[in-house]
Protein backbone atom coordinates (compact mmCIF):
# COMPACT_ATOMS: atom_id res chain seq x y z
CA UNK A 1 0.00 0.00 0.00
CA UNK A 2 2.86 2.36 0.94
CA UNK A 3 4.85 1.15 -2.32
CA UNK A 4 1.64 2.41 -4.25
CA UNK A 5 1.31 5.85 -2.41
CA UNK A 6 5.14 6.07 -3.24
CA UNK A 7 4.32 5.85 -7.05
CA UNK A 8 1.31 7.87 -7.07
CA UNK A 9 3.59 10.59 -5.41
CA UNK A 10 6.81 10.51 -7.24
CA UNK A 11 4.56 10.43 -10.37
CA UNK A 12 2.84 13.37 -9.23
CA UNK A 13 5.97 14.94 -8.62
CA UNK A 14 7.51 14.79 -12.20
CA UNK A 15 4.54 15.96 -14.04
CA UNK A 16 4.61 19.03 -11.21
CA UNK A 17 8.24 20.18 -12.31
CA UNK A 18 7.78 19.50 -15.55
CA UNK A 19 4.68 22.09 -15.40
CA UNK A 20 5.95 24.47 -13.59
CA UNK A 21 8.75 24.97 -16.06
CA UNK A 22 7.33 25.71 -19.06
CA UNK A 23 11.08 26.28 -21.07
CA UNK A 24 11.54 22.53 -20.80
CA UNK A 25 7.50 22.18 -22.25
CA UNK A 26 8.55 24.58 -25.37
CA UNK A 27 12.13 23.70 -25.98
CA UNK A 28 10.91 19.76 -26.31
CA UNK A 29 8.33 20.81 -28.89
CA UNK A 30 10.05 23.59 -30.87
CA UNK A 31 13.44 21.62 -31.38
CA UNK A 32 12.03 18.13 -32.75
CA UNK A 33 9.41 20.61 -35.17
CA UNK A 34 12.17 22.73 -36.55
CA UNK A 35 13.77 19.64 -37.44
CA UNK A 36 10.92 18.24 -38.93
CA UNK A 37 10.49 21.49 -41.32
CA UNK A 38 14.12 21.41 -42.19
CA UNK A 39 14.89 18.27 -43.01
CA UNK A 40 11.38 17.32 -44.83
CA UNK A 41 11.56 20.35 -47.09
CA UNK A 42 15.05 20.22 -47.96
CA UNK A 43 14.55 16.52 -49.14
CA UNK A 44 11.06 17.10 -50.79
CA UNK A 45 11.90 16.55 -54.07
CA UNK A 46 14.74 14.24 -53.68
CA UNK A 47 13.44 11.52 -51.86
CA UNK A 48 12.18 8.37 -53.71
CA UNK A 49 10.08 6.24 -51.53
CA UNK A 50 10.32 2.35 -51.87
CA UNK A 51 8.28 0.90 -54.69
CA UNK A 52 4.59 -0.54 -53.12
CA UNK A 53 4.87 1.44 -49.99
CA UNK A 54 1.92 4.41 -49.09
CA UNK A 55 4.39 6.83 -48.07
CA UNK A 56 3.44 10.42 -50.30
CA UNK A 57 6.14 12.63 -49.32
CA UNK A 58 9.51 13.15 -47.47
CA UNK A 59 7.33 15.52 -44.69
CA UNK A 60 5.30 12.95 -44.09
CA UNK A 61 7.49 9.72 -44.20
CA UNK A 62 9.45 11.99 -41.39
CA UNK A 63 6.90 12.42 -39.13
CA UNK A 64 6.55 9.10 -37.26
CA UNK A 65 10.77 9.77 -36.88
CA UNK A 66 10.18 13.17 -35.08
CA UNK A 67 7.61 11.70 -33.23
CA UNK A 68 9.84 8.81 -31.93
CA UNK A 69 12.57 11.93 -31.36
CA UNK A 70 10.37 13.25 -29.18
CA UNK A 71 9.49 10.50 -27.38
CA UNK A 72 13.31 9.10 -26.65
CA UNK A 73 14.46 13.03 -25.57
CA UNK A 74 11.81 13.41 -23.47
CA UNK A 75 11.91 10.01 -21.91
CA UNK A 76 15.74 9.96 -21.21
CA UNK A 77 16.26 13.52 -19.77
CA UNK A 78 13.18 13.61 -17.57
CA UNK A 79 15.46 11.17 -15.24
CA UNK A 80 18.84 13.61 -15.55
CA UNK A 81 18.05 15.38 -12.52
CA UNK A 82 18.60 12.08 -10.42
CA UNK A 83 22.20 12.17 -10.98
CA UNK A 84 22.29 14.74 -8.70
CA UNK A 85 19.51 14.17 -6.36
CA UNK A 86 20.56 11.19 -5.67
CA UNK A 87 23.89 12.12 -3.70
CA UNK A 88 22.19 15.32 -1.99
CA UNK A 89 18.97 16.38 -1.94
CA UNK A 90 15.53 15.20 -2.24
CA UNK A 91 16.23 11.37 -3.84
CA UNK A 92 17.85 11.02 -0.20
CA UNK A 93 15.18 11.10 1.56
CA UNK A 94 13.15 8.78 -0.31
CA UNK A 95 16.07 6.22 0.12
CA UNK A 96 16.40 6.40 3.99
CA UNK A 97 12.33 6.09 3.74
CA UNK A 98 10.75 2.59 4.62
CA UNK A 99 9.25 2.52 1.07
CA UNK A 100 10.84 -0.41 -1.46
CA UNK A 101 13.46 1.15 -3.99
CA UNK A 102 11.08 -0.59 -6.62
CA UNK A 103 8.57 1.97 -5.93
CA UNK A 104 11.20 4.59 -6.68
CA UNK A 105 11.96 3.23 -10.29
CA UNK A 106 8.13 2.30 -10.89
CA UNK A 107 7.09 5.99 -9.76
CA UNK A 108 9.71 7.91 -11.80
CA UNK A 109 9.68 6.07 -14.74
CA UNK A 110 6.11 6.17 -14.91
CA UNK A 111 6.19 9.85 -14.49
CA UNK A 112 8.75 10.46 -17.38
CA UNK A 113 6.68 7.67 -19.54
CA UNK A 114 3.73 10.03 -19.21
CA UNK A 115 5.26 13.28 -19.74
CA UNK A 116 7.10 11.65 -22.70
CA UNK A 117 3.97 10.21 -24.24
CA UNK A 118 2.04 13.90 -23.26
CA UNK A 119 4.33 15.85 -25.38
CA UNK A 120 4.25 13.09 -28.16
CA UNK A 121 0.77 13.86 -28.09
CA UNK A 122 0.73 17.50 -28.78
CA UNK A 123 2.75 16.92 -31.62
CA UNK A 124 0.25 14.94 -33.25
CA UNK A 125 -1.62 18.09 -33.15
CA UNK A 126 0.96 19.26 -36.00
CA UNK A 127 -0.85 16.36 -38.09
CA UNK A 128 -3.35 18.95 -40.41
CA UNK A 129 -0.34 20.79 -41.81
CA UNK A 130 -0.03 17.83 -43.83
CA UNK A 131 -3.75 16.94 -44.28
CA UNK A 132 -3.24 13.95 -42.49
CA UNK A 133 -5.44 12.18 -40.37
CA UNK A 134 -4.32 8.95 -38.76
CA UNK A 135 -7.50 7.65 -37.26
CA UNK A 136 -9.15 6.52 -33.77
CA UNK A 137 -7.49 2.96 -34.30
CA UNK A 138 -3.80 4.65 -35.76
CA UNK A 139 -4.08 7.12 -32.77
CA UNK A 140 -4.38 3.88 -30.36
CA UNK A 141 -1.78 2.50 -31.98
CA UNK A 142 0.27 5.42 -31.55
CA UNK A 143 -0.42 5.64 -27.85
CA UNK A 144 0.45 2.21 -26.97
CA UNK A 145 4.04 2.68 -29.28
CA UNK A 146 4.71 5.93 -26.96
CA UNK A 147 3.98 4.56 -23.44
CA UNK A 148 5.94 1.12 -23.75
CA UNK A 149 8.78 3.17 -25.89
CA UNK A 150 8.86 6.33 -23.28
CA UNK A 151 8.55 3.39 -20.29
CA UNK A 152 11.35 1.78 -21.85
CA UNK A 153 13.71 5.36 -22.17
CA UNK A 154 12.84 6.86 -19.12
CA UNK A 155 14.09 3.10 -17.47
CA UNK A 156 17.15 3.40 -19.70
CA UNK A 157 17.93 6.70 -18.10
CA UNK A 158 16.93 5.99 -14.37
CA UNK A 159 19.69 2.89 -14.87
CA UNK A 160 22.18 5.53 -16.57
CA UNK A 161 22.20 8.48 -14.18
CA UNK A 162 21.86 6.00 -11.24
CA UNK A 163 25.40 5.48 -11.88
CA UNK A 164 26.56 8.47 -12.89
CA UNK A 165 28.65 11.28 -10.98
CA UNK A 166 27.38 14.25 -13.15
CA UNK A 167 24.93 15.84 -15.67
CA UNK A 168 28.06 16.50 -17.47
CA UNK A 169 28.26 12.70 -17.93
CA UNK A 170 25.34 11.98 -18.39
CA UNK A 171 24.36 14.03 -21.68
CA UNK A 172 27.62 12.69 -22.79
CA UNK A 173 26.54 8.79 -22.06
CA UNK A 174 23.31 9.74 -23.56
CA UNK A 175 24.29 11.39 -26.65
CA UNK A 176 26.54 8.05 -27.41
CA UNK A 177 23.18 6.48 -27.46
CA UNK A 178 20.12 8.20 -28.55
CA UNK A 179 21.60 9.62 -31.81
CA UNK A 180 22.81 6.39 -33.39
CA UNK A 181 20.08 4.51 -32.18
CA UNK A 182 17.69 7.32 -33.73
CA UNK A 183 19.17 7.13 -37.10
CA UNK A 184 19.27 3.72 -37.20
CA UNK A 185 15.83 3.34 -36.56
CA UNK A 186 13.95 3.89 -40.18
CA UNK A 187 13.23 7.25 -38.53
CA UNK A 188 15.30 9.19 -41.33
CA UNK A 189 15.58 6.85 -44.33
CA UNK A 190 13.80 3.47 -44.94
CA UNK A 191 15.66 0.31 -44.44
CA UNK A 192 15.26 -0.91 -47.91
CA UNK A 193 17.31 1.60 -49.58
CA UNK A 194 20.29 1.59 -46.72
CA UNK A 195 23.58 -0.26 -47.29
CA UNK A 196 23.58 -3.92 -45.73
CA UNK A 197 25.57 -3.35 -42.89
CA UNK A 198 23.10 -0.75 -42.15
CA UNK A 199 19.79 -2.57 -42.61
CA UNK A 200 21.25 -5.27 -40.13
CA UNK A 201 22.23 -2.54 -37.39
CA UNK A 202 18.50 -1.24 -37.99
CA UNK A 203 16.84 -4.96 -37.78
CA UNK A 204 18.97 -5.47 -34.60
CA UNK A 205 17.94 -1.81 -33.20
CA UNK A 206 14.80 -1.59 -30.86
CA UNK A 207 13.70 1.62 -31.75
CA UNK A 208 13.50 0.47 -35.18
CA UNK A 209 10.02 -1.42 -34.42
CA UNK A 210 9.39 1.49 -32.72
CA UNK A 211 9.46 3.79 -35.51
CA UNK A 212 7.92 0.97 -37.80
CA UNK A 213 4.88 0.88 -35.23
CA UNK A 214 4.77 4.55 -35.27
CA UNK A 215 4.36 4.29 -38.83
CA UNK A 216 1.61 1.91 -38.60
CA UNK A 217 -0.73 4.06 -36.65
CA UNK A 218 0.34 7.12 -38.82
CA UNK A 219 -1.24 5.09 -41.75
CA UNK A 220 -4.27 3.69 -39.66
CA UNK A 221 -3.17 0.10 -40.89
CA UNK A 222 -4.74 1.02 -43.84
CA UNK A 223 -2.12 1.23 -46.48
CA UNK A 224 1.06 -0.66 -46.73
CA UNK A 225 3.88 1.61 -45.14
CA UNK A 226 7.84 1.35 -44.66
CA UNK A 227 8.24 -1.04 -41.88
CA UNK A 228 10.18 -3.29 -40.57
CA UNK A 229 7.70 -5.64 -39.68
CA UNK A 230 3.61 -5.78 -38.55
CA UNK A 231 1.98 -4.17 -36.13
CA UNK A 232 1.66 -7.13 -33.22
CA UNK A 233 5.41 -7.97 -34.06
CA UNK A 234 6.23 -3.79 -33.36
CA UNK A 235 4.17 -3.72 -30.05
CA UNK A 236 5.62 -6.66 -29.01
CA UNK A 237 9.33 -5.95 -29.44
CA UNK A 238 8.77 -2.88 -27.76
CA UNK A 239 6.88 -3.93 -24.98
CA UNK A 240 9.91 -6.25 -24.65
CA UNK A 241 12.43 -3.78 -24.15
CA UNK A 242 10.24 -1.75 -21.76
CA UNK A 243 10.28 -4.63 -19.67
CA UNK A 244 14.02 -5.20 -20.00
CA UNK A 245 14.58 -1.92 -19.28
CA UNK A 246 12.79 -1.67 -16.67
CA UNK A 247 14.29 -4.34 -14.97
CA UNK A 248 17.78 -2.99 -15.77
CA UNK A 249 16.34 -0.01 -13.65
CA UNK A 250 15.48 -2.35 -10.71
CA UNK A 251 18.27 -4.14 -10.41
CA UNK A 252 20.66 -1.09 -10.35
CA UNK A 253 18.49 0.84 -7.46
CA UNK A 254 18.99 -2.59 -5.19
CA UNK A 255 22.85 -2.89 -5.66
CA UNK A 256 24.53 -1.15 -2.91
CA UNK A 257 24.44 2.38 -2.86
CA UNK A 258 27.77 3.81 -1.55
CA UNK A 259 31.00 1.52 -2.46
CA UNK A 260 32.45 -0.65 0.11
CA UNK B 1 15.89 -1.11 31.09
CA UNK B 2 15.05 0.12 27.48
CA UNK B 3 17.42 -0.48 24.38
CA UNK B 4 19.09 2.41 23.85
CA UNK B 5 18.26 5.09 21.04
CA UNK B 6 21.79 4.42 19.70
CA UNK B 7 24.26 1.51 19.86
CA UNK B 8 27.11 1.36 17.74
CA UNK B 9 29.20 -1.59 18.63
CA UNK B 10 33.26 -1.80 17.41
CA UNK B 11 32.14 -0.71 14.38
CA UNK B 12 34.67 -0.26 11.66
CA UNK B 13 34.69 1.20 8.10
CA UNK B 14 36.82 1.42 4.97
CA UNK B 15 35.90 2.67 0.98
CA UNK B 16 38.78 0.98 -0.59
CA UNK B 17 42.01 0.83 1.26
CA UNK B 18 40.52 4.23 3.07
CA UNK B 19 39.98 3.86 6.68
CA UNK B 20 37.23 6.29 7.49
CA UNK B 21 35.82 4.19 10.91
CA UNK B 22 37.88 2.86 13.77
CA UNK B 23 37.01 0.23 15.90
CA UNK B 24 33.93 3.11 16.91
CA UNK B 25 31.90 2.24 19.98
CA UNK B 26 29.40 4.44 22.53
CA UNK B 27 25.57 4.65 22.86
CA UNK B 28 23.19 7.18 23.27
CA UNK B 29 20.14 7.39 25.64
CA UNK B 30 16.48 7.70 24.09
CA UNK B 31 15.67 11.20 24.97
CA UNK B 32 19.04 12.87 24.76
CA UNK B 33 20.81 15.03 22.07
CA UNK B 34 24.26 13.62 21.62
CA UNK B 35 26.79 15.25 19.59
CA UNK B 36 29.49 14.02 17.06
CA UNK B 37 32.44 16.54 17.08
CA UNK B 38 34.91 16.32 14.68
CA UNK B 39 36.79 18.13 11.35
CA UNK B 40 35.60 17.36 8.16
CA UNK B 41 36.70 14.50 7.05
CA UNK B 42 36.53 12.60 10.54
CA UNK B 43 33.89 9.81 9.45
CA UNK B 44 30.83 11.39 10.92
CA UNK B 45 28.97 11.39 7.84
CA UNK B 46 30.52 7.40 7.27
CA UNK B 47 28.82 6.96 10.54
CA UNK B 48 25.45 8.40 9.76
CA UNK B 49 25.39 6.49 6.71
CA UNK B 50 25.78 3.72 8.69
CA UNK B 51 23.22 4.56 10.87
CA UNK B 52 20.88 5.49 7.96
CA UNK B 53 20.44 2.39 6.63
CA UNK B 54 21.84 3.22 3.05
CA UNK B 55 24.75 1.42 3.63
CA UNK B 56 26.51 -1.78 6.08
CA UNK B 57 29.19 -1.07 7.91
CA UNK B 58 32.65 -3.10 7.16
CA UNK B 59 32.70 -4.26 10.71
CA UNK B 60 30.53 -4.25 14.29
CA UNK B 61 27.15 -3.64 14.29
CA UNK B 62 24.67 -0.76 14.65
CA UNK B 63 21.88 -0.70 16.18
CA UNK B 64 18.77 1.71 16.23
CA UNK B 65 16.36 1.31 19.66
CA UNK B 66 17.48 -2.65 19.39
CA UNK B 67 17.34 -2.71 15.32
CA UNK B 68 20.38 -3.71 13.44
CA UNK B 69 21.06 -1.09 10.64
CA UNK B 70 22.40 -4.14 8.11
CA UNK B 71 19.65 -7.02 8.71
CA UNK B 72 16.61 -4.96 9.69
CA UNK B 73 16.78 -1.82 7.75
CA UNK B 74 13.60 -1.57 6.74
CA UNK B 75 12.47 -1.47 10.57
CA UNK B 76 15.47 1.49 11.47
CA UNK B 77 14.07 3.48 8.49
CA UNK B 78 10.28 3.65 10.32
CA UNK B 79 11.82 5.27 13.30
CA UNK B 80 14.37 7.32 12.10
CA UNK B 81 14.61 10.82 10.65
CA UNK B 82 16.96 12.81 8.61
CA UNK B 83 18.53 15.90 7.72
CA UNK B 84 21.83 15.62 5.90
CA UNK B 85 24.12 18.37 5.00
CA UNK B 86 21.86 19.65 1.91
CA UNK B 87 18.12 19.85 2.16
CA UNK B 88 16.71 16.80 0.77
CA UNK B 89 13.49 19.22 -1.21
CA UNK B 90 12.74 19.08 -4.61
CA UNK B 91 13.32 23.01 -5.51
CA UNK B 92 10.71 22.91 -8.17
CA UNK B 93 7.67 21.92 -5.49
CA UNK B 94 5.87 23.89 -3.00
CA UNK B 95 6.79 23.56 0.51
CA UNK B 96 2.96 21.61 0.57
CA UNK B 97 3.76 19.48 -1.83
CA UNK B 98 7.79 18.51 -0.55
CA UNK B 99 5.97 17.62 2.01
CA UNK B 100 3.31 15.17 0.70
CA UNK B 101 5.67 13.42 -1.41
CA UNK B 102 7.26 12.58 1.95
CA UNK B 103 4.35 11.75 4.06
CA UNK B 104 3.61 9.08 1.15
CA UNK B 105 7.27 8.00 1.56
CA UNK B 106 6.14 6.78 5.21
CA UNK B 107 2.03 5.61 4.09
CA UNK B 108 1.04 8.96 6.18
CA UNK B 109 -2.43 10.46 3.80
CA UNK B 110 -5.11 12.50 4.41
CA UNK B 111 -6.28 14.54 7.22
CA UNK B 112 -3.55 13.21 9.18
CA UNK B 113 -0.74 14.33 7.05
CA UNK B 114 -2.23 17.42 6.37
CA UNK B 115 -2.62 18.51 10.06
CA UNK B 116 1.08 16.93 10.76
CA UNK B 117 2.43 19.47 8.55
CA UNK B 118 0.37 22.01 8.48
CA UNK B 119 1.44 21.94 12.87
CA UNK B 120 4.77 21.30 12.13
CA UNK B 121 4.84 24.47 9.88
CA UNK B 122 3.42 26.65 12.07
CA UNK B 123 5.83 25.67 15.04
CA UNK B 124 8.52 26.31 12.52
CA UNK B 125 7.53 29.60 11.56
CA UNK B 126 7.21 29.00 8.17
CA UNK B 127 3.54 28.71 7.67
CA UNK B 128 3.06 31.43 5.82
CA UNK B 129 5.76 30.26 2.95
CA UNK B 130 3.27 26.84 2.67
CA UNK B 131 2.87 27.10 -0.96
CA UNK B 132 5.43 29.12 -2.33
CA UNK B 133 7.94 26.88 -4.20
CA UNK B 134 10.91 25.72 -2.86
CA UNK B 135 13.48 27.55 -4.78
CA UNK B 136 12.33 30.95 -3.61
CA UNK B 137 13.03 30.55 0.29
CA UNK B 138 15.90 31.50 1.90
CA UNK B 139 18.29 29.39 3.25
CA UNK B 140 17.33 29.45 6.70
CA UNK B 141 13.92 28.91 5.87
CA UNK B 142 14.88 25.94 3.93
CA UNK B 143 16.64 24.20 6.40
CA UNK B 144 13.29 24.89 9.13
CA UNK B 145 11.05 23.03 5.85
CA UNK B 146 13.80 20.27 5.83
CA UNK B 147 13.34 19.69 9.76
CA UNK B 148 9.65 19.80 8.90
CA UNK B 149 10.51 17.18 6.70
CA UNK B 150 12.19 14.99 8.75
CA UNK B 151 10.08 15.55 11.33
CA UNK B 152 6.89 14.43 9.57
CA UNK B 153 6.49 11.17 10.21
CA UNK B 154 7.02 11.55 13.89
CA UNK B 155 10.71 9.48 14.26
CA UNK B 156 12.13 8.42 17.48
CA UNK B 157 15.86 9.60 16.31
CA UNK B 158 16.46 12.37 14.41
CA UNK B 159 20.09 12.37 12.64
CA UNK B 160 21.14 15.54 11.98
CA UNK B 161 24.08 15.82 9.96
CA UNK B 162 25.69 19.30 10.00
CA UNK B 163 22.47 20.90 9.62
CA UNK B 164 23.24 24.24 10.27
CA UNK B 165 25.95 24.48 7.79
CA UNK B 166 26.13 27.74 5.65
CA UNK B 167 24.07 29.51 7.79
CA UNK B 168 24.27 32.97 9.19
CA UNK B 169 24.35 33.06 12.88
CA UNK B 170 20.85 34.43 13.48
CA UNK B 171 19.38 31.43 10.96
CA UNK B 172 21.50 28.98 13.06
CA UNK B 173 20.27 30.42 16.56
CA UNK B 174 16.24 30.22 14.93
CA UNK B 175 16.87 26.81 13.64
CA UNK B 176 18.13 25.57 17.02
CA UNK B 177 16.03 26.92 18.96
CA UNK B 178 12.91 25.07 16.92
CA UNK B 179 14.89 22.03 16.99
CA UNK B 180 15.06 22.46 20.87
CA UNK B 181 11.42 23.43 21.16
CA UNK B 182 9.80 20.56 19.14
CA UNK B 183 12.91 18.16 21.31
CA UNK B 184 10.63 19.33 23.71
CA UNK B 185 7.49 18.52 22.83
CA UNK B 186 8.06 15.05 21.07
CA UNK B 187 10.79 13.61 23.31
CA UNK B 188 12.46 13.11 20.14
CA UNK B 189 16.39 11.36 20.64
CA UNK B 190 18.50 13.98 18.34
CA UNK B 191 21.94 12.71 16.73
CA UNK B 192 24.13 15.72 15.69
CA UNK B 193 27.27 15.62 13.88
CA UNK B 194 29.11 18.94 13.84
CA UNK B 195 32.33 20.98 13.72
CA UNK B 196 30.88 23.79 15.82
CA UNK B 197 31.84 24.03 19.42
CA UNK B 198 29.11 26.31 20.66
CA UNK B 199 26.71 23.12 19.07
CA UNK B 200 28.22 20.72 20.80
CA UNK B 201 28.42 23.02 24.13
CA UNK B 202 24.27 22.17 23.85
CA UNK B 203 24.43 18.60 23.31
CA UNK B 204 23.99 16.39 26.25
CA UNK B 205 26.96 14.28 25.57
CA UNK B 206 29.57 14.65 23.03
CA UNK B 207 31.36 11.63 21.59
CA UNK B 208 34.32 13.34 20.07
CA UNK B 209 35.61 11.49 16.22
CA UNK B 210 39.35 11.67 15.27
CA UNK B 211 40.64 10.05 11.90
CA UNK B 212 37.96 7.98 12.35
CA UNK B 213 38.21 6.62 15.73
CA UNK B 214 36.24 7.83 19.07
CA UNK B 215 38.90 9.75 21.07
CA UNK B 216 36.78 11.11 24.02
CA UNK B 217 33.03 10.43 25.01
CA UNK B 218 31.01 12.35 27.49
CA UNK B 219 29.12 14.90 29.12
CA UNK B 220 30.94 18.48 27.95
CA UNK B 221 31.59 19.77 31.62
CA UNK B 222 32.99 16.37 32.18
CA UNK B 223 34.86 16.19 29.57
CA UNK B 224 36.20 19.94 30.31
CA UNK B 225 36.62 19.34 34.19
CA UNK B 226 38.89 16.06 32.67
CA UNK B 227 41.72 18.35 31.89
CA UNK B 228 41.90 20.24 35.19
CA UNK B 229 40.66 23.56 36.52
CA UNK B 230 42.46 26.45 35.54
CA UNK B 231 45.77 25.98 33.15
CA UNK B 232 48.34 27.69 31.74
CA UNK B 233 48.49 27.84 27.38
CA UNK B 234 51.37 29.14 26.02
CA UNK B 235 51.70 29.67 21.87
CA UNK B 236 54.96 28.96 21.00
CA UNK B 237 57.25 28.95 17.84
CA UNK B 238 59.58 25.53 19.14
CA UNK B 239 57.08 23.56 21.19
CA UNK B 240 58.94 20.54 21.78
CA UNK B 241 61.88 22.79 23.47
CA UNK B 242 59.60 25.04 25.57
CA UNK B 243 58.19 21.85 27.06
CA UNK B 244 61.57 20.31 27.70
CA UNK B 245 62.72 23.56 29.00
CA UNK B 246 59.45 23.52 31.36
CA UNK B 247 59.63 20.56 32.62
CA UNK B 248 63.97 20.97 33.46
CA UNK B 249 63.32 23.63 35.10
CA UNK B 250 59.93 23.80 36.83
CA UNK B 251 59.56 19.70 37.34
CA UNK B 252 55.88 20.52 35.89
CA UNK B 253 54.28 18.38 33.59
CA UNK B 254 52.79 19.22 30.14
CA UNK B 255 51.43 19.01 26.78
CA UNK B 256 52.07 19.63 23.87
CA UNK B 257 48.44 20.36 21.35
CA UNK B 258 49.29 21.56 17.84
CA UNK B 259 51.67 24.65 18.53
CA UNK B 260 50.55 25.40 22.21
CA UNK B 261 52.09 24.14 24.96
CA UNK B 262 49.80 23.61 27.95
CA UNK B 263 50.87 23.71 31.39
CA UNK B 264 48.75 22.78 34.67
CA UNK B 265 50.63 23.83 37.85
CA UNK B 266 49.17 23.96 41.00
CA UNK B 267 48.68 28.14 41.33
CA UNK B 268 48.56 28.98 37.69
CA UNK B 269 49.04 33.10 38.44
CA UNK B 270 52.26 33.10 40.68
CA UNK B 271 53.48 30.07 37.79
CA UNK B 272 52.92 32.19 34.94
CA UNK B 273 54.79 35.02 36.13
CA UNK B 274 57.69 32.85 37.05
CA UNK B 275 57.39 31.07 33.96
CA UNK B 276 58.11 34.08 32.17
CA UNK B 277 60.59 35.51 34.01
CA UNK B 278 62.59 32.67 32.68
CA UNK B 279 61.58 32.04 29.28
CA UNK B 280 59.85 34.96 28.08
CA UNK B 281 62.05 34.67 24.90
CA UNK B 282 60.68 31.77 24.07
CA UNK B 283 56.87 32.13 24.60
CA UNK B 284 54.93 34.39 21.89
CA UNK B 285 51.75 34.61 24.01
CA UNK B 286 50.23 33.02 27.22
CA UNK B 287 46.85 32.78 28.57
CA UNK B 288 45.14 31.41 31.73
CA UNK B 289 41.54 29.90 31.24
CA UNK B 290 39.48 27.25 32.18
CA UNK B 291 39.45 24.41 29.28
CA UNK B 292 36.91 24.42 26.53
CA UNK B 293 35.43 22.31 24.74
CA UNK B 294 37.27 23.23 21.93
CA UNK B 295 40.40 22.78 24.24
CA UNK B 296 39.05 19.19 25.11
CA UNK B 297 38.78 18.72 21.22
CA UNK B 298 42.68 19.79 20.55
CA UNK B 299 44.11 17.71 23.78
CA UNK B 300 42.17 14.08 22.36
CA UNK B 301 42.49 14.89 18.50
CA UNK B 302 45.62 16.59 18.41
CA UNK B 303 44.50 18.94 15.91
CA UNK B 304 42.22 22.10 16.20
CA UNK B 305 38.27 21.30 15.07
CA UNK B 306 38.42 23.51 12.20
CA UNK B 307 41.15 22.08 10.67
CA UNK B 308 39.85 20.24 7.45
CA UNK B 309 40.73 17.05 6.42
CA UNK B 310 38.77 16.67 3.38
CA UNK B 311 41.07 17.68 0.36
CA UNK B 312 43.01 14.45 1.96
CA UNK B 313 39.87 12.52 1.69
CA UNK B 314 38.37 13.68 -1.37
CA UNK B 315 41.99 12.37 -3.43
CA UNK B 316 41.68 9.05 -1.47
CA UNK B 317 37.88 8.85 -2.94
CA UNK B 318 38.50 9.53 -6.38
CA UNK B 319 41.46 7.16 -6.60
CA UNK B 320 39.45 4.17 -5.65
CA UNK B 321 36.52 4.49 -7.95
Amino acid sequence: MSALRTIGALTAREMLKFVGDRSRVLGALAQPLALWGLLGLGFQNTFRPPQGTAEASYVAFLFPGILALVLLFTAIFSTISIVEERTSGFLQAVLVAPTPRTALVFGTTLGGTLLATAQALLFLGALPLIDHAPGVAGVGMIVAVCLLTGLAFTALGFAIAWRMETTRGFHAIMNLFLLPLWFLSGALFPVEGAAPVLQVLMWGNPVSYAVSGLRHGFHGFADAPTALAGPGVCLAVTGAFAVLMTGLAVWQVRRPFFQT
Amino acid sequence: MPAPAVNIQKVSHHYGSHQALRDVTFQVTPGTLYGLLGPNGSGKTTLFRILSTLMPPSEGHAQVFGLDTAREPSAVRRRIGTVFQEEALDEALTVRQNLRVQGALYGLHGAERRERAKDLLRRLDVADRATDPVADLSGGLRRRVDLARGLLHRPDLLLLDEPTSGLDPAARRTFWSAVHQLRAEEGTTLLLATHLMDEAERCDRVGILSDGALVANGAPDTLKANLGDETIWLKTDAPISLRDRIEAQFGVSTRIVGATVQVAPAAPPTFLSSLYDALSDHIRSATIRTPTLEDVFMVHAGVSPTDSREHVLAHRDTSDE
